[in-house]
């Protein structure tokens, strides 16, 4: 599969210089873009389109450090297409039993109303997981992160699985928090958020 | 090669621009009369097609043969737009995949009609050159879907035009100030035009436009504004004038010619709102003369909840671009419905900072497609817009669900794989499902296309690997190829558009196109004079049966001689005559008109005279 690290001239290291990045995704955008290739001639267009969308999606997989990991791990492990992650990874079983409790709160809110006490108790709890998760996101594009790439070859395994602990961790943390934010009725924006696949 | 204009083809008015050589700054190319703005109103008349102002004063003549607002209507199916149908005058009928009009004897298409128009803007920019011009960059609402996006293609094919690029309107409103007026930074524009709503968040960089993030809705806009007033004048109308209608037997509701001059008058009323705090409006309705004043304010209850509705895309756009109000540095308004003030305020209170319109908002984005039709021509080399997808594209998988492909915001062009395979031994057809949206089901998205991958070689279920490419162009537009990977050959794919036309029925439409004649110059200039004629005496057999008690015999005489005269010049080719004869029975109703203005004014405003309010109020006959 392509290697986005290479189509910015980068080693596969996470801790990457952003603004660096995105110099050069400016760059290659001006080289490659379709609006500078109008008068080519069609099989130069094609390459030019083509070439565009690499970089774009290039930029995208690379820009944002958690997006980044979840393409390392793709890229790791050889699989061509995001569908692949269609299965869902699956939760740490310690964090599952953690979530008894909010699971069985869920249930009651989706089959009656809520009232004053059990809303607010809901909320906190939301708030305790957006906490959580927030420290799961700094341990992944952190320690880890640095742990990814301080790592020898025979290493990478390892840190390659700390890592995605950590983010099956966070996926799962952030479907919760978007069931609670349904139940609590704040429904579409954030759910929109949570379709966000990047 | 011919030179690229730029084309914003709008709900309400469409123009057509390109960047002046000399100076390199864009111009609009105005008509031979000077006007800038093509209202985007095509009616189909006995004596040919009129478009623009000549079309506008049909649309109380002839509500059912004139066609306005037709972007409401481009990529869209029945049930898309069976809701609002009944607010529009001329008569819209399912078909396949799009909606078809009934007008003027014959049945059209959305994008044929908007093909009317194009044409149109682009005769202009010819007799501007004195060349043909067969390319152009046009201009759609970035939350236009893949169908939308189509549709306004395939009008431009039908127009005679290559449309080179698609460009999303606040983006191309962005190049527009880009040029010289903004400067490093995140901008917000803020798009409310006549039919449509947009929000773009784009960081300016180096002569880079880049798209973090858009919003929108494809079906808000000034139109919604005047739908709410007008129904509010309706209801007005039949509770304070309810006996005259009983006595008339007149059902506002249901009369076209009425319901248009209401929804004008609304229209005017809202445009005057937004320079004063209260307005006057005069309409001679059935046997009566309605009126009322309106005030701002109460024009602000009605279209609050519209203007909010255009909050909640601005937060998520921010939120998708991962930013909060305080990181926008400039916020720019753009579309005429900004001109609203209580629109400029809630734009104002979500980014905490006023908001720019310096350049003419009906302008600004046919001034930007200018500027990009310049880049694409080469022209421009130090600018760049790389801008996005506004929807999420998926494909439906097990179940209904949506598998997304590429995530809404995504830089385009992009693209993704996907692998197929069969699921019975000796399957040789796949068939995919292809939607755009954001709704995790894809009965709830918006169907594009469903694709027949055939030919694959009998093989074992679960054998074959079909490699699918999905590509969204930089114009927004999906197209995909496919690839079986053991054997290598491209896999053939029949494409079903759920929404839309063929290429045949386009084709088809190419060459209708040039059958439908236009009505030539003379013959729309006699169309108008005879429809002017029209109205004036229709108005004039009106002030007789209300005004009969305040007419002099000798005055009423004249007037009958002049109705007289003018029914004869009528009958006859002589345009000149026509508009002559109207003249004389407008001089000879002139006393007759004011004295009924005071009579229906009196009580109302104490002494007032009739002459101060037609000096306040621009067009209180509601004259069309």
């Amino acid at each position: 599969m392509t290697d986005f690290f290479q189509v910015f001239a980068l080693e596969r290291r996470l801790e990457i210089d952003v603004a660096a990045l995105q110099r050069r995704f400016y760059e290659l955008s001006r080289r490659w873009h379709p609006d500078f290739h109008q008068a080519a001639p069609p099989d130069e267009q094609a390459r030019a389109l083509e070439a565009s969308a690499r970089v774009n999606a290039a930029y995208r997989a690379l820009r944002d450090p958690v997006a980044r990991v979840e393409y390392l791990i793709r890229l790791e492990e050889g699989r061509e297409t995001k569908e692949g992650a269609a299965v869902k990874p699956k939760a740490p079983p310690a964090l599952l039993a953690e979530m008894f409790e909010i699971q069985e709160a869920l249930e009651e809110a989706r089959t009656g109303l809520l009232d004053a006490a059990a809303r607010a108790s809901l909320a906190a709890q939301r708030d305790a997981l957006r906490a959580r998760m927030a420290e799961a996101e700094a341990r992944i594009v952190g320690p880890l992160s640095r742990a990814w790439d301080a790592a020898a070859p025979a290493e990478r395994p390892v840190a390659l699985a700390a890592l995605k602990e950590s983010l099956a961790t966070r996926a799962y943390l952030r479907t919760v928090i978007d069931d609670l934010g349904a139940a609590l009725g704040e429904g579409t924006e954030e759910t929109h958020v949570a379709h966000r696949r990047d | 090669m011919s030179r690229i204009v730029g084309i914003d083809l709008g709900t309400t008015n469409s123009l057509v621009a390109y960047v002046d050589d000399r100076t390199g700054l864009p111009v609009v190319i105005p008509d031979q009369e000077g006007r800038r703005l093509l209202p985007s109103i095509v009616s189909f008349t006995p004596g040919g097609i009129l478009v623009g102002e000549a079309a506008r004063r049909q649309l109380v003549r002839r509500p059912t043969d004139t066609v306005y607002s037709v972007k409401r209507l481009m990529g869209r199916g029945w049930a898309d737009v069976k809701e609002e149908l009944r607010y529009f005058p001329f008569r819209v009928l399912p078909a396949e995949g799009t909606v078809k009009l009934a007008v003027g004897g014959r049945e059209v298409t959305p994008p044929e009609v908007s093909a009317i128009v194009l044409r149109t803007l682009k005769e202009r920019a010819e007799a501007h050159f004195g060349g043909p011009i067969e390319r152009a960059v046009v201009t759609v609402p970035a939350y236009f879907n893949d169908s939308q996006r189509q549709a306004t293609k395939d009008a431009g094919r039908i127009a005679g035009l290559d449309v080179v690029r698609i460009v999303n309107e606040p983006t191309a409103a962005s190049l527009a100030y880009g040029l010289h007026r903004l400067g490093q930074g995140v901008v917000a524009v803020y798009d409310l035009g006549g039919g449509t709503f947009d929000i773009s968040i784009l960081r300016i960089k180096d002569g880079i436009f880049e798209v973090l993030a858009t919003n929108g809705d494809t079906h808000l806009g000034g139109d919604d504004f005047d739908r709410v007033l007008m129904l509010w004048l309706l209801e007005d109308v039949q509770a304070r004038h309810h006996a005259e209608l009983e006595r008339d037997c007149v059902d506002l509701a249901r009369d076209n010619e009425a319901m248009q001059e209401l929804r004008l008058a609304a229209e005017a009323a809202k445009i005057r709102l937004s320079s004063e705090e209260r307005t006057t409006l005069t309409l001679p309705l059935s046997s009566f003369t309605y009126h009322r004043t309106i005030t701002r304010a109460e024009v602000e209850r009605l279209i609050e909840s519209l203007v909010n509705k255009t909050l909640g895309p601005c937060r998520q756009a921010l939120a998708d671009a991962g930013l909060t109000p305080a990181d926008i540095d400039q916020v720019v308004l753009v579309g005429g419905s900004t001109r609203v003030p209580l629109v400029k305020r809630r734009v104002q209170e979500l980014f905490g900072k006023t908001p720019q319109s310096q350049l003419n908002p009906d302008e600004v984005v046919a001034l930007g497609a200018a500027v990009q039709a310049q880049i694409l021509a080469g022209g421009i080399k130090d600018m760049l817009l790389l801008d996005v997808t506004p929807l999420s594209l998926g494909i439906e998988t097990l179940g209904g669900i949506v598998s997304v492909l590429i995530a809404r915001n995504t830089t385009i062009p992009t693209s993704a794989r996907e692998m197929f395979t069969t699921s019975v031994d000796g399957q040789t057809v796949v068939d995919m499902h292809v939607v755009q949206g954001e709704r995790e089901l894809a009965k709830d998205c918006r169907s594009l296309a469903r694709f027949e991958l055939r030919g694959i070689d009998p093989m074992p279920a679960g054998m074959p690997k079909i490699e699918v490419t999905f590509l969204i162009d930089a114009n927004g537009i999906l197209q995909v190829q496919a690839r079986e990977q053991r054997t290598g050959k491209a896999a053939s794919i029949e494409v079903k558009p759920t929404y839309g036309l063929t290429d045949t029925d386009v084709e088809r439409m190419v060459e209708d196109s040039f059958t439908y004649a236009e009505a030539d110059v003379e013959t729309r200039m006699l169309i108008e004079a005879r429809n002017e004629a029209d109205t004036v005496l229709t108005h004039v057999a009106r002030a007789l049966r209300q005004g009969a008690g305040l007419l002099g015999g000798e005055e009423r005489q004249g007037i009958e001689a002049a109705v007289t005269a003018l029914r004869q010049a009528c009958e006859g080719q002589d345009r000149d005559a026509i508009r002559e004869r109207t003249t004389d029975l407008n001089r000879a109703t002139e006393r007759l008109a004011e004295t009924m203005m005071d009579a229906a004014l009196k009580g109302a405003l104490g002494t007032t005279r009739a002459g101060e309010i037609m000096a306040r109020d621009p067009s209180p006959l509601g004259e069309s």
